[in-house]
């Protein structure tokens, strides 16, 4: 389908309103539209990420700190609530952009598939919204409660958050493998919302993504304490308030890996091109080479490390396996491969950095029931608290840029959905001034939070 | 087209809350732009902080599901509004951000100079979100986003007299809301000064609301025909509801009889949706796109009634539970 007759699918009217509107955007326009989703989205990933991880987290410590009648959990579990609360705005803020955003920059997309999509969406509202309100009461109600039931009020926390990040990661599932609808005339027909919803690529990807959710949530809060150990406060409370988070990541991130083999596998059956875009491959062949590092030129691999068959092996479980390359693709339809092969490789190596951390958190627990005393550990557990989300961020690079040029991966192209009025840029800039101040300022307010001198914290949330 | 009507009457329904709750919100942040830096204004802005803390998070999300729903069922709608309305719309989108995150930053802060200007940043983004809310929903009602992307003028579509009414009612509706409201709190708390200040500021609104109101009738007649005829034909009934329930929430207000005052003071606005909705139906954009166009699949609409009648299961307790337990018990004083 070309670019004008995308447009007139998407837009009642004459063809030539069409194709006048197919050249109303410029390319500044599709990168400042690009830009600021990609911006905002990346964005409230990172925030959305401790949504879905801290409740949790935070529940543990509250239930260990009555279990046990320890008042350090039961101090943390107020701290966190806090820190909980700030983030779950900023999270609620950014989220709701990204609702205005779907149809401000892709109006293309979402009349034509707004409604194929709308589903998990709709959803997902509801789960969100049980979290506002319970989040709601959990916040305020922590002395109008009795401690039990107001520990049971964290769960429709815990699970409405995990429940968002898959009905979310679902509709993202479904640009990459469309599913659920014919296309009749330009129009979508046969719609079929729960096959949309529950698309091949669903349950790879949320999987994936929730599981990162709670890695960057438990790195990102031990590494808060990392930083206090490293500067000599190493007291219980600050012990306690690493190990908990900490092991929560810890145990997840060889879970991780496993099931980032599993997307990746899907990929080479489901998804070709963005594998071949990944491993930056672009001959079909069967015994192909993993690439580790490396630029992509003229269709080859340059300075790569090359493990022989490891790309076979790790696709197919067969050191033989055919791999399909670009080749297979018209020029046109090929992902920038570049991005996507380095935003894998780094999202690749913060995983198996994290896990080596986590290995030497556990041995030297196995060992001596106690923390590591290395200070390399702690300074590795503070960097793990940035790496993970940057970890994230680079997988969703490699998903989201491993799709174009898809919008609708095999069916919209991003540019035909892209809004054709003027000033996008205009509303780039302003869109970036924004979450500059918002970044500073959250950061800003996190740290006065974790400044609070302990003795007046006791009895507040 | 059941169907159809349906799920258009749910997302009016969620509308309805969000201008109800969201805009008592909205109004309340106005209140507290007006307080003032006195030991009095500061006592203001605690029970505004107190009646809104738990709740405005929730309040907010209405707006997601019109949203949502919006997409779902009738995507052409919220792709050609969205694309013609993509200014204040972004206005809207800045306001939001500003708002929720200065809301929590400033609970989250101490230090006075920086809980003053959290404060006035939530405060201003508080009128203006309404406010441009409010123009885009008088750019629909006067048919300047008609269907197709980008079909409408980005500037006049939302720069024009029943736009600047809408923005100027949806604002004063709000700010009336929430002094009601927070009237209602004061006693609560056993604050009757601050019940009385609020009481008096409800009166001016209330009389400033009617003025505007009046004087759009004379827009709408001038500037949005097919809305005007609407209003005066099958909307009618629905309208004098508006002004009766307006009235008495006024008279109720003069006794100090202020939850009666918040019930009826939410269906007068209720009412004026309600009537709006009614007015232009069955288009949904003007000059000639009916629901039944607009829809969706069925398919579609029906899981999202479905969806949304199940989700409204575990919703409504929760919602009420929230309510009760931060209406009824007494409040603790917190910093």
């Amino acid at each position: 389908m070309s670019a004008a007759e995308a447009v007139s699918a998407a837009v009642p009217g004459t063809p030539a309103q069409a194709a006048v509107l197919a050249v109303a955007h410029s390319p500044a326009d599709l990168a400042a539209a690009r830009t600021q989703m990609g911006f905002s989205l990346g964005w409230h990933i990172v925030i959305a990420c401790f949504g879905v991880g801290m409740p949790a987290i935070t529940l543990i410590a509250e239930w260990r700190g009555h279990r046990y009648d320890d008042p350090t959990y039961r101090l943390l579990a107020h701290r966190w609530a806090r820190a909980m609360g700030v983030l779950f705005a900023v999270g609620a803020v950014s989220g709701t952009i990204l609702s205005f955003e779907m149809g401000l920059l892709w109006p293309g997309m979402m009349y034509t598939y707004g409604e194929v999509i709308g589903l998990p969406f709709t959803l997902e509202g509801f789960a969100f919204f049980i979290e506002a309100i319970f989040l709601g009461i959990y916040l305020y109600a922590w002395d109008r409660l009795p401690p039990r039931v107001h520990m049971l009020t964290a769960v429709p926390i815990c699970i409405a958050g995990v429940a968002s990040a898959f009905f979310v990661v679902t509709a993202n599932a479904w640009m990459n493998q469309p599913r659920g609808f014919d296309v009749d005339d330009g129009r979508v027909v046969q719609v079929d919302p729960w096959a949309a919803m529950f698309n091949p690529a669903a349950w790879p990807q949320t999987v994936h993504m929730i599981i990162a959710a709670f890695m960057v949530a438990g790195f990102g809060m031990a590494a808060v304490y990392a930083v206090a150990i490293l500067r000599g406060r190493n007291d219980r409370y600050h012990r306690l308030g690493f190990r908990l988070p900490f092991t929560v990541g810890a145990v997840l991130a060889p879970v991780q890996i496993g099931v980032g083999d599993w997307a990746a596998k899907f990929l080479a059956t489901n998804q070709p091109a963005k594998l071949a875009a990944i491993e930056g491959v672009y001959r079909t062949a069967s015994g192909v080479p993993l690439h580790v590092g490396g630029v992509y030129r003229d269709g080859e691999m340059h300075y790569a490390l090359e493990i022989p068959d490891g790309l076979s092996l790790l696709a197919h479980w067969d050191p033989g396996a055919t791999i399909i390359g670009l080749a297979e693709f018209p020029a046109a339809d090929r992902p920038p491969v570049n991005i996507v092969h380095w935003s894998f490789q780094i999202m690749v190596a913060i995983g198996f950095a994290l896990l080596a951390l986590g290995v030497w958190f556990a041995i030297t627990w196995w060992r001596r029931r106690n923390l590591p005393r290395s200070s390399w550990f702690f300074a590795g557990a503070a960097l793990a608290g940035v790496a993970a989300p940057i970890a994230v961020e680079s997988g969703w690079i490699t998903t989201e840029v491993g799709r174009q040029p898809w919008i609708v991966w095999g069916h919209m192209r991003t540019e035909d959905a892209v809004s054709p009025v003027p000033g996008l840029v205009v509303g780039l800039l302003a869109v970036l001034a924004v979450y500059l101040v918002l970044t500073i300022t959250s950061v800003y307010v996190l740290r006065r939070l974790a400044k609070v001198p302990l003795a007046q914290d006791e009895d507040v949330p | 087209m059941i169907l159809a009507n349906l799920l258009i009457g749910t997302m009016w329904v969620a509308l309805t809350a969000y201008v109800l709750l969201g805009g008592a919100d909205f109004g309340a942040g106005w209140w507290a732009l007006l307080t003032g830096r006195s030991r009095y204004g500061s006592r203001q802005r605690e029970l505004i902080d107190h009646s809104i803390g738990p709740v405005w998070e929730a309040n907010h999300v209405w707006l997601i599901f019109v949203i949502v729903l919006c997409w779902s069922g009738f995507p052409a709608v919220f792709a050609s509004v969205s694309s013609t309305m993509y200014i204040p719309l972004t206005l809207v989108a800045l306001g939001i951000i500003a708002r929720g995150s200065a809301f929590a930053f400033r609970k989250a802060s101490t230090a006075t100079a920086q809980r003053h200007a959290y404060g006035s940043v939530f405060a201003l983004s508080s009128v203006l979100t309404p406010f441009f809310l409010g123009t885009v929903a008088g750019g629909i009602a006067s048919g300047r986003a008609s269907l197709g992307i980008a079909q409408g003028d980005i500037i006049t579509s939302w720069i024009n007299p029943t736009s600047m009414l809408g923005g100027v009612l949806a604002v004063a509706a709000a700010a009336y809301l929430a002094a009601v409201y927070l009237c209602a709190d004061a006693v609560r708390e056993g604050a009757d000064d601050l019940a009385t200040a609020f009481r008096a500021k409800a009166l001016v609104t209330a009389a400033v609301t009617g003025v505007v109101a009046l004087a759009g009738i004379a827009v709408l007649h001038a500037d949005a025909p097919v809305l005007y005829r609407g209003l005066i034909g099958p909307g009618l009934p629905i309208i004098i509801v508006s002004v009766v329930t307006g009235v008495a929430s006024l008279a109720l207000l003069l006794i100090r009889r202020y939850v009666a005052c918040r019930v009826a003071a939410a269906l007068a606005v209720t009412a004026l949706l309600w009537g709006w909705a009614v007015a232009q139906y069955p288009l949904v954009l003007l000059p000639d796109t009916t629901i039944r166009m607009a829809a969706a699949n069925p398919s579609v609409l029906l899981a999202a009634l479905i969806s949304s009648a199940v989700g409204a299961v575990l919703l409504v307790p929760s919602l009420l539970w929230m309510f009760v337990l931060f209406q009824r018990s007494p409040r603790r004083s917190r910093t």
